[in-house]
C-alpha cells in the first residue's frame, strides 16, 4: 500500500523545464531513503499550471509544488514526505478551486469545464488500467454489445457535435456520407498534425489521454465500417508518438483493438502515420496525400473524403479533440452533451491561451463564455501591468479580435457574426507594447514558408504581401500601399485554392481594419510601439 | 562513399507497409545524415518510384534535407506567440554569437541555425529546439549559455 502519490506533470512544457531530472531524482532519493514501497511516483499529463516550472502534487494532502528543481527534490522528502511539513517556498495556491461537479457526470474547475480534458493530468497515460477505471472503454463496449452501428452514429448527430479541427462541420453527419457508401475498405483517421502556431491542445490530450482517441476512433470505425484506422502525428510531436503507439500496444494486448473486439464481429486496428514537417498536412486531403507516400499538396474537392479519401476509398478524417468527445457522448447521452455550451454550439471546447498574457495554458470551457472572462479570469491578465491590443482566435489564418469584443460570447454563431472563428482554439493575446504592422508581417512571413507552392494566389500573393509589409517596417511604405494590401489580400481570399491561401487575408484584413492609423502612420516613417527600424525614407526606394 | 546496400535492406523492412516512401527516407536519412542524390538514385532503383518524384518528396517536407548539416541544429521559433514573447531579440543574438544567418551552418561544422514551426510548447515562449532537446522561457543570454554548453560538452549533451 502506497502512503502517498506523487504525481508529476510530465508534458511538452514541463519536460522543456527539466521535469525529466526532477523526476528521476525524486525516484532516486525515495529509493535511498527506503521509500521506494510507500510513495508511488506517477508521471501524469499536464496538471494545467504552465510556464511556472516542474510541477507536482502529492496526494492525499493535494499539495501543488511549482518550479521544483532537483536541488529541491531532498527537501520535498524530508520535509514532506517524512515530516508532514508543506516547503512554503515551493508551494503552489493557485489552483483552480476544488474540483465540483456540475451535474452528476461533468466535473468542473473555477469557470473551466472539463470532459475532453477528464483524465488528463489525473492518470498515468502509459496505464491503460487508470484509462479503464475511469469507465474507459465502458461506451465502446456498450455499443458494440447493445447499440447497432446506425445507433451510435445517431447518438452522435442528436449531441451536435461539431468538430474541432477548424470548421465545425457536424461530426455525425460526417459519418453519415461515409456510412452509406460501399466499398471493400474505408478508413478512420485521426487529425493529430496540430501545426497551427499557439495550438497544442491535441498534443497534451495525445500525451495525457490517449487511449481515449482510440476509443473515438473505434466507435467510429463501427458507425461507418471501417476496420483500420490512422493516427496521423506530427513528425515532431515524439512523445504524442510514443504515448500514442504504447497506448495502442496495450490495447491490443487487451482485445480493445484487433479482431472480434468484445466478442462481437467488429475489427478494427489503428496504426501511426508520422508526418516529415509540413503545416499544409493538417488539410485533410493534404494529409491523405501525405500517407500516401507523396508531398503533401490538397486535392481538389469535391469528391470529399468521406466518398473519395485515402487510397480512394471512403474516409473519414477528424481531429483529436473531436474523437476525445465520441466515447462521453456515447456513454453519457446527447442530452448531456447538449447541456454543455450554447444551443448552436454544444460542448465544451479546449483553447490554448498563449502571447502575453499572465497564466498561459490550455483550458476547456462551455461553448459561449467570453473573451474577458479567459483573458481576465482564467489568464489573470496582461503581464507588466500592459494594456489588451488585440487577441487573435484560431491560429495565425484566425479573425482579430479588439477590446470592443471582450464580451462577445465565443461560439461559432457569434464568432461568425464578427468575422472571426474559433479555428484551432489557439488564442493569441497581444499587449500595447507590440506593433500591428510588426505582427501582421510575422504573420505573413508564416504563410510565405508553409504555403505548399501549388497555387499562384497563395505562393506569390504571400510573397508580395510579404514585401508590402518588409517596406512598411522598414520606413520606405508609401500610401498606397495599404490599398495595394487590400486589393491583393481579397483577391486571394476569392481565388486561391484551398483553406490555406482562403484564410490567410482573414487576420491582415482584420488588423487593417481595426489598426488602420498604425498601418498610416508607418506609411509616414512613424513605428507608435517603437519596433520598427525605420529608416530614413527615400522617395525612390517606392517606386 | 556510402554504403548503398543499406537503403535495400530499409526498402525491404517496409515491405508491409502501403505506401511507406516518407518512412523510408526518415530512415535513410537517419543512416546517412542527409538525401544526397546518391542515395536518393538508389531508393528510386530499389523503390521503382521515380526519382523526379523522390525528390519531390525529400524538397517538400522540412524534417528532410538533401545538404548536410552541422553537428548540432538550432531550430529557433518565430511563430506569432513566441514571436510577441521575444524572439527575435533572441534569435539576433544567435545570429551575432554564431556570426551566421539562418538557414547557415558554422565554419567549425559544430551549428547548423534554422527555423521550426510551431514545438506547441507555447507556454513557456520563447523556445528553441537543439537537437531533439526543447529549451523554454529563454532571454539572449540564456540562449547563448546553452549553446555554449553544447560547444564544451560535444555531442554529449543529454
Ligand atoms: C491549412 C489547413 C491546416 C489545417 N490543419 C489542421 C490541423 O492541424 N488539425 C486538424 O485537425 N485539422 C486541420 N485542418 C482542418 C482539416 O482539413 C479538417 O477539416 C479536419 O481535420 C476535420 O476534422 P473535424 O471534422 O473533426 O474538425 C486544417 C485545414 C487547413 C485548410
Amino acid at each position: 500500500m502506497h502512503r502517498f502519490h506523487i504525481l508529476i506533470a510530465m508534458d511538452s512544457h514541463t519536460i522543456a523545464q527539466g521535469a525529466r531530472a526532477v523526476k528521476d531524482a525524486l525516484v532516486q532519493d525515495l529509493t535511498l531513503a527506503g521509500l521506494a514501497q510507500e510513495v508511488r511516483v506517477v508521471e501524469t499529463g499536464t496538471l494545467g499550471i504552465y510556464g511556472k516550472g516542474v510541477v507536482m502534487v502529492i496526494f492525499p494532502d493535494a499539495v501543488y509544488y511549482a518550479g521544483v528543481k532537483v536541488e529541491d527534490v531532498a527537501e520535498i522528502i524530508s520535509e514532506h514526505i517524512m515530516k508532514g511539513r508543506i516547503v512554503e517556498r515551493l508551494h503552489y495556491r493557485d489552483i483552480p478551486a476544488q474540483e465540483v461537479r456540475v451535474d452528476e457526470k461533468t466535473p468542473r474547475i473555477g469557470k473551466q469545464v472539463r470532459v475532453v480534458l477528464k483524465n488528463a493530468g489525473s492518470i498515468d497515460p502509459e496505464s491503460i488500467e487508470e484509462y479503464i477505471a475511469e469507465d474507459g472503454y465502458e461506451a465502446l463496449g456498450r455499443a458494440l454489445t447493445e447499440m447497432t452501428p446506425e445507433q451510435v452514429m445517431e447518438e452522435v448527430k442528436k449531441s451536435g457535435l461539431q468538430g474541432r479541427g477548424g470548421a465545425f462541420f457536424p461530426t455525425g453527419v460526417k459519418w453519415g456520407f461515409a456510412a452509406r457508401e460501399k466499398s471493400d475498405e474505408k478508413f478512420i483517421i485521426c487529425n493529430a498534425d496540430e501545426g497551427e502556431p499557439g495550438t497544442f491542445k491535441d498534443r497534451l490530450i495525445l500525451e495525457g489521454d490517449p487511449h481515449s482517441i482510440i476509443e473515438g476512433m473505434a466507435l467510429a470505425g463501427y458507425a461507418v465500417g471501417a476496420q483500420q484506422g490512422y493516427v496521423y502525428i506530427r513528425g515532431e510531436y515524439r512523445m504524442s508518438i510514443q504515448h500514442m503507439q504504447m497506448a495502442i500496444d496495450q490495447a491490443r494486448k487487451n482485445g480493445l483493438l484487433g479482431k472480434k473486439i468484445f466478442g462481437s464481429k467488429f475489427n478494427f486496428d489503428i496504426e501511426i502515420r508520422e508526418g516529415a514537417g509540413a503545416y499544409i498536412c493538417g488539410e485533410e486531403t493534404a494529409l491523405i496525400e501525405s500517407i500516401e507516400g507523396k508531398r503533401g499538396e490538397p486535392r481538389n474537392k469535391p469528391p470529399f473524403p468521406p466518398s473519395v479519401g485515402l487510397w480512394g476509398k471512403p474516409t473519414i478524417v477528424n481531429n483529436v479533440e473531436t474523437l476525445a468527445n465520441i466515447a462521453q457522448i456515447i456513454l453519457k447521452g446527447a442530452s448531456w452533451f447538449r447541456g454543455l455550451g450554447t444551443q448552436n454550439s454544444p460542448g465544451t471546447k479546449v483553447f490554448t491561451l498563449v502571447g502575453n498574457i499572465n497564466n498561459p495554458g490550455l483550458i476547456e470551457v462551455p461553448m459561449g463564455i467570453t473573451l474577458r472572462e479567459i483573458v481576465y479570469d482564467i489568464g489573470h491578465g496582461i503581464p507588466g501591468g500592459k494594456g489588451f491590443l488585440l487577441a487573435q482566435l484560431g491560429g495565425t489564418t484566425g479573425g482579430i479580435l479588439t477590446s470592443e469584443h471582450l464580451d462577445l460570447p465565443l461560439a461559432v454563431d457569434s464568432l461568425r457574426a464578427a468575422g472571426a472563428g474559433m479555428g484551432s482554439g489557439a488564442l493569441l493575446v497581444v499587449d500595447d507594447r507590440q506593433c500591428v504592422v510588426d505582427l501582421v508581417q510575422n504573420f505573413v512571413e508564416f504563410f510565405v514558408h508553409e504555403s505548399c507552392g501549388l497555387c499562384t494566389m497563395c505562393r506569390e500573393g504571400n510573397g508580395r504581401l510579404l514585401e508590402l509589409l518588409q517596406r512598411l517596417t522598414t520606413g520606405k511604405g508609401v500610401a498606397g500601399d495599404i490599398a495595394l494590401m487590400e486589393n491583393l489580400a481579397s483577391t486571394m481570399m476569392r481565388g486561391a485554392f484551398c483553406g490555406l491561401g482562403q484564410a490567410a487575408p482573414i487576420p491582415i484584413l482584420g488588423c487593417l481594419r481595426y489598426f488602420r492609423d498604425e498601418f498610416i502612420q508607418h506609411t509616414q516613417g512613424v513605428c507608435r510601439a517603437g519596433r520598427c527600424k525605420m529608416q530614413a525614407s527615400d522617395d525612390t526606394a517606392a517606386a | 562513399m556510402p554504403n548503398l546496400n543499406k537503403v535495400d535492406t530499409i526498402v525491404k523492412s517496409y515491405e508491409n507497409m502501403r505506401t511507406p516512401l516518407i518512412y523510408i527516407l526518415k530512415d535513410v536519412q537517419n543512416e546517412f545524415g542527409h538525401l544526397s542524390e546518391e542515395v536518393l538514385t538508389q531508393v528510386a532503383k530499389t523503390t521503382r518510384i521515380p526519382l523526379s518524384e523522390i525528390y519531390g518528396v525529400a524538397t517538400f517536407y522540412s524534417l528532410f534535407t538533401v545538404k548536410s548539416k552541422g553537428k548540432h541544429i538550432i531550430r529557433c521559433c518565430n511563430n506569432a506567440p513566441c514571436h510577441v514573447n521575444g524572439s527575435n531579440e533572441v534569435l539576433d543574438k544567435i545570429k551575432t554569437y554564431l556570426g551566421i544567418e539562418v538557414g547557415e551552418t558554422t565554419a567549425d561544422g559544430e551549428f547548423t541555425l534554422e527555423y521550426t514551426s510551431c514545438l506547441g510548447v507555447c507556454a513557456v515562449a520563447p523556445v528553441l529546439m537543439v537537437n531533439e532537446e526543447i529549451y523554454g522561457n529563454l532571454t539572449p543570454e540564456k540562449a547563448v549559455a546553452i549553446l555554449k554548453d553544447y560547444k564544451m560538452k560535444g555531442s554529449v549533451h543529454a
